[in-house]
């Protein structure tokens, strides 16, 4: 997993409607980047349900939430259309987990990115990362809340 | 980096059973966060209400998931607001057929358990109810709840299974 006090690994991946999104598109945001292994799988659909429920509150801090999958574009089209989710879903589809390889969230035996929360500061520099003991075990909300609280 | 969020977010222990909680029954304490259209919780609900807990039951409906949740929500505690034996009641009526969660249905419901139907529907959709839902709802976050049925029992979060998770922490 990427370490905190390290630059992010720029990136350039379609979101569920195919527009390209770049990591410095978010430039003088704070960025949390949220990977997670399956499109519509029960854990991850329980997971981004949660944040949607609170994205409000994570909107209100400045924060913009981004979903990372190895799903395609038309998945993630259809996934946040069956949950009503708000947050972009970005596809690292091709090459096949580039760009969550990069940030060491990448499980080679699944074929999938762990569940990994990464939050990216204002100059593109990560600040707190968490990665899920494993895929099946969901990092709750309040663990973002406590995340901006304690790099504020 | 800006302010930190306001401390209402960040990690807290699960709120102790007061007297605005929904509990009842005798025994050993047990704290559900339950969704009121979860299939699961459906399941596992007349075993829950058979064990010798007190049992409380709090709101955790996750609407981005499920649609009607926050409805059926806000029906038990409208219920509850006429007879506090109602909200059992309700939920009762709601997890022994999840296949009927229309508002008419939800009259129906409310009409057999003789509930005063036009204070039932004021109260519903009042700012109260939506109040106390998302009040349950954001303590089950900071507790750390991710999905629903999840218990705290004997100072642990159970999550999945939850009838021999009890079991076993509660040496029911």
């Amino acid at each position: 997993m990427i370490e905190p006090g390290t630059k992010a690994p720029e990136f350039t991946l379609p979101n569920h409607r195919g527009e390209a999104v770049r990591l410095t598109d978010f430039a003088g945001r704070k960025l949390l980047l949220c990977f997670y292994p399956n499109d519509f799988s029960p854990v991850c659909s329980d997971q981004l349900s949660i944040y949607q429920e609170v994205l409000a509150e994570i909107r209100a801090e400045g924060v913009e939430l981004v979903g990372i999958s190895t799903d395609g574009t038309w998945s993630h089209n259809a996934f946040r259309k069956q949950l009503g989710l708000e947050m972009p879903l970005l596809s690292d589809f091709h090459p096949k987990g580039e760009v969550s390889r990069a940030y060491g969230a990448y499980l080679e035996d699944w074929g999938t990115p762990n569940r990994s929360l990464v939050l990216i500061d204002e100059d593109g520099i990560v600040r707190w990362v968490h990665a899920s003991p494993t895929p099946l075990e969901i990092p709750g909300a309040n663990l973002i809340f406590d995340a901006l609280t304690a790099v504020a | 980096m800006r302010s930190p969020p306001s401390p209402e977010l960040t990690s807290a222990a699960v709120p102790v059973i007061s007297e605005r909680d929904h509990a009842h029954g005798d025994g050993a304490d047990a704290i559900v966060y339950l969704d009121l259209a979860c299939p699961a919780c459906a399941a596992m609900w007349p075993e829950l209400r058979a064990l010798p807990l007190r049992l409380c039951v709090r709101h955790f409906p996750m609407a981005s998931k499920r649609s009607r949740s926050p409805v059926l929500h806000a029906a038990a505690e409208a219920a509850a607001l006429q007879r506090p034996g109602a909200f059992w009641d309700m939920v009762d009526s709601i997890y022994a057929d999840q296949g009927h969660q229309d508002d008419p249905h939800l009259w129906a419901r409310a009409e057999a358990l003789r509930l005063d139907l036009r204070r039932f529907e004021a109260d519903r959709r009042s700012m109260v109810v939506a109040a106390r839902l998302r009040a349950d709802f954001m303590a089950g976050i900071r507790a750390g709840v991710t999905g629903t049925p999840s218990a705290f029992a004997a100072g642990k979060l159970l999550q999945g299974e939850l009838i021999p998770g009890l079991a076993s922490a509660l040496a029911l």
